[in-house]
């Protein structure tokens, strides 16, 4: 029988090289794989080759097949369910041994295997030469030799699966002699066949290995599927501790020994070690990364190198981006109705605020796409786990994991990161507890977009101290969250399983463009896709929030009053003059609209021949309105556009107050009045909540809010720090300190919301992720505040106190002992 | 012995695993297995982690890990 499409998987241990074979099958057909019950992520590709259609699915690379880590059971759990054609196990050749105490795991479930000898450049360097013949016959499959990375062997390995997948001839199975267990094995497999035939989904012996082991898994697929297991479990059960009591070893233990055992008798057979087996490269440049003192500041440099790549360059890479967003914007404006003298409609308000809240997200991706490009190298190259290595002890004080370092970097350690990309970043951490506390510390950090509050209030209420303000705001959140973690570890994740910290360190790699590229773009689209929507959906509800439900009647009359009044003093001024004619009706709400482009296009033109072109082009336009807009000499055009000038003005101001009305009166506004009696203990008036709580899409949306509140009206008043320093009298550097520390521990964005659900898969670690910083945040800001205006203390003085007061804490923390299970 | 208690450039070869759960089960399925010679590395910076050489397979592990270790110095 021949077929002509067929599943197959690639599996083999981490740093196998799997991914790169990966790629080298399928190319630019790669997408996530979306196969049910499935929450480690997979890629799937497909490709054809001689007329056999291939779908590739990579699966988590693992050490063994036990049911004990998520990647092991997704693993298997694959395996089991879709029943590939051919499972094409990548081994690292130099690794022989060791890699086939998977490979004989794979083998004992009975799927046909092409063994992929991988890597095989790196084993000739190191001295080791392999028979692949022998080793074909010893595993009962077909055997590749590989160096995909080179490209070489990639033929010989697309034709073992074709072969392999044309023949669907029952392949000889090779069997592990377990020894003196042999017996338990065959009498579960005769129970099994006898008592379960309902268990026949799953190959025999392999089940019968497993219940033998005690595997979670496999008992509970027997609990499962027989209506009546208990007299089965029984007598397993039985025949595990019978077992035990005999030969004095569990039996889970004893089979891996085996397995061992097996493993080295082959590969003893099959691999000749000229030399020792060293890895001369890596261990050199160990013994530097991982030195005590040169360790530690090469670790330094390459996170520093990485936050000033991404974040710093990034950013500055924007600069060129954002024009382009501002373009959509502009598109958009221009197809949105366009506005009324003081009604804007709706739509045209909806559509601006919509396209305002989506680029502020996308304006991210160049930054994205750089850290998702360095994040990849590092992982390519092996550094992460020397980083974990290095940091493991002082982490895991606080409950937290080695592997905790990246994620906290990203998420802005010192000051400026992103939390999506660092709480993205936490699937590298085995941990479970750890890697919760670490998404649930993140969101604390500080992030890029809290700086601007802080600027603006330091600017304001520091200005005598500004250098120690922006150290103590850089540095109070990792003083914080160090102890948080602690706190949350010794709490509410106590129940969490952690995992052995044990980790292999791998050889260095050098990266391959190709996987770096391949990563990042599948990251900024994830982003993309995952984020994007929420946020737009998110928009939605805050506008509705913040426009309705809007003026009442009566203000709406006193503001269309107004415009009479403005419009009629307008028309009396300029009565008599032959532009009077001209500006009736609807067309001085065009002049209006022309003058606005006008200005609005000279603020971006650079150079006197950029700016002669606008004119000419204006003038081109309407002649008429440009000579108001440019008197020149004329006396009579002066006047007019004087008045004109006034005209607008008195527009502006009236749009400008019906705003900050409609913002006031709003539902949000509302919340932030009825929120006054709590957080007057912590020093915020109705304007800082609101302006707080319209942080919550995207925190840069605090200084905008706070920008719109403070609106004077008179054009020109000065910059915000001096307008708010004006309009609140009562706002002192106290206060100010408390509104820092309050965002300092604010709760995440959506954005990063929506990846803690994501990465912790839960709601409810997402909801739990959004009400503690609040309560935290509320609980230090009244502590501060209340506490100290008790004391007497100024903002300055406060500060120091706090500074003080969570070192002491932090250190006390680290010196907790953390529950002595390792389970 | 434990290996905890090796000292980096030390060559010992295990004896027995004297943890039954899932930490037993990560060492073993990592390498760690009776009968095997090991050799310490080097100690992390701040001390703790340690990496040791597996027959030509580096790993790190935690002292408090390397403890249920029972190892023979040779």
């Amino acid at each position: 029988m021949t077929r002509d499409s067929v599943l197959i998987t690639l599996a083999g241990q981490p740093n196998c090289g799997k991914s790169t074979v990966f790629n080298a099958l399928t190319g630019a057909s790669q997408h996530v794989a979306n196969y049910p019950g499935v929450t480690v992520e997979k890629m799937a590709g497909r490709y054809n080759y001689d007329g056999l259609k291939v779908e590739v699915v990579d699966l988590p690379g693992t050490y063994s097949l036990t049911s004990y880590s998520l990647e092991e059971r997704v693993t298997r759990g694959f395996l089991l369910a879709e029943k590939p054609s051919i499972v094409v196990n990548v081994v690292d050749a130099a690794n022989l041994t060791r890699n086939l105490y998977l490979t004989l795991q794979l083998l004992e479930m009975e799927i046909p295997l092409v063994v992929d000898l991988n890597m095989m450049d790196v084993a000739h360097r190191r001295g080791i030469r392999i028979d692949p013949e022998k080793l074909a016959r010893h595993l009962g499959a077909s055997v590749v030799q590989t160096a995909i990375k080179t490209g070489r062997g990639k033929e010989a390995l697309l034709s073992a699966i074709s072969r392999a997948g044309r023949s669907s001839s029952a392949h000889q199975t090779m069997r592990i002699d377990y020894g003196p267990m042999e017996p338990f094995i065959r009498e579960i497999t005769a129970r099994l066949i006898s008592d379960a035939p309902e268990a026949a989904d799953y190959p025999v012996r392999w089940l019968a290995v497993k219940i033998m082991e005690g595997d979670a898994e496999a008992l509970k697929y027997i609990r499962g599927k027989l209506t009546n297991p208990n007299s089965f479990l029984e007598f397993a059960a039985k025949k595990r501790q019978d077992f035990e009591s005999q030969f004095e070893e569990l039996p889970t233990r004893y089979m891996a020994y085996r397995r061992y055992a097996h493993a080295e008798s082959i590969g003893k057979a099959c691999v000749v070690t000229k030399t020792g087996n060293r890895r001369p490269m890596s261990d050199k440049v160990d013994q530097v990364v991982c030195n005590r003192f040169l360790g530690p500041m090469i670790l330094v440099g390459v996170l520093y190198l990485l936050y000033y790549l991404s974040i710093v360059q990034g950013y500055n890479l924007t600069n060129y981006t954002w024009p382009l967003l501002a373009k959509i914007r502009n598109i958009t404006a221009a197809l949105a109705p366009s506005p009324g003298f003081i009604e804007i409609p709706l739509l045209r308000a909806f559509s601006l605020w919509f396209v305002d809240s989506i680029n502020a997200l996308l304006n991210y991706i160049p930054i994205f796409f750089i850290l998702f490009s360095l994040i990849a190298i590092l992982e390519d190259s092996g550094y992460m786990p020397r980083m974990a290595f290095i940091l493991d002890r002082l982490f895991s004080k606080f409950g937290l994991h080695g592997s905790s370092t990246l994620p906290m970097v990203l998420g802005g350690i010192y000051v400026g990161g992103c939390a999506v990309p660092a709480v993205m970043s936490t699937k590298g951490i085995p941990d479970e507890r750890s890697r919760l506390a670490t998404i649930l510390i993140i969101p604390l950090l500080n992030c890029l977009a809290k700086v601007p509050l802080y600027i603006l209030l330091i600017n304001i209420y520091f200005v005598g101290h500004k250098g120690m303000a922006m150290f103590f705001i850089s540095t109070i959140s990792l003083l914080m969250v160090l102890p948080i973690a602690k706190i949350l570890t010794l709490t509410v994740l106590k129940k969490k399983p952690t995992a052995p910290f044990i980790m292999e360190m791998p050889p260095y790699h050098l990266p391959t463009f190709r996987g770096v590229l391949g990563r990042a773009v599948e990251r900024v689209r994830l982003f993309v896709r995952k984020i994007i929507t929420i946020v737009a959906a998110v928009a939605v509800v805050i506008f509705v929030l913040l426009q309705f439900p809007g003026l009442g009647h009566e203000r709406k009359a006193y503001y269309a009053g107004q415009k009479e009044r403005t419009v009629s003093a307008f028309y009396s001024k300029i009565q008599g003059t032959p532009y009077a004619e001209q500006l009736q009706g609807e067309n001085l709400m065009k002049l209006v609209l022309y003058y606005d482009e006008y200005k609005s296009k000279k603020m971006g033109v650079k150079g006197k021949e950029a700016s002669r072109a606008l004119n000419r082009e204006f003038q081109e336009r309407n002649p008429g309105f440009f000579k108001i807009v440019k008197p020149g000499r004329d006396k009579i055009a002066k006047k007019v556009n004087r008045a004109f000038k006034r005209l607008f003005k008195a527009r502006k101001k009236l749009l400008r107050e019906i705003r900050k009305e409609k913002i006031d009166n709003s539902f949000l506004g509302r919340v932030g009045r009825f929120l006054v009696p709590v957080t007057q203990y912590v020093g915020f008036d109705w304007k800082v909540n609101v302006a707080l709580l319209s942080a919550f899409a995207a925190k840069e949306s605090s200084v905008a809010t706070l920008g719109a509140l403070y609106d004077q009206g008179e054009t020109g008043a000065g910059t915000l720090e001096e307008r708010m320093h004006e309009g609140e009298t009562g706002f002192t550097s106290l206060h100010a300190l408390a509104l820092m520390l309050f965002m300092v521990l604010y709760p995440p964005c959506i954005a990063t919301a929506i990846m803690v659900k994501i990465q912790s898969g839960s709601i409810r670690w997402m909801l739990f992720s959004m009400v503690y910083p609040m309560c935290l945040g509320i609980l230090v800001a009244t502590l501060v505040f209340s506490g100290g205006s008790a004391l007497g203390l100024s903002g300055t003085e406060a500060m120091v106190a706090f500074f003080g007061l969570s070192l002491g804490t932090t250190v006390l923390m680290g010196f907790v002992r953390k529950s002595p299970d390792l389970n | 012995m434990t290996l905890d208690q090796m000292k980096p450039g030390n060559e010992c070869r295990i004896k027995r695993l004297m943890i039954h759960d899932q930490l037993g089960q990560r060492l073993l399925d990592m390498g760690v297995y009776p009968g095997l010679t090991l050799k310490v590395i080097r100690n992390a910076p701040l001390e703790d982690p340690m990496e040791v050489c597996l027959g030509g397979f580096f790993v790190s592990l935690r002292h408090d890990e390397a403890k249920y270790v029972e190892v023979s110095l040779s």
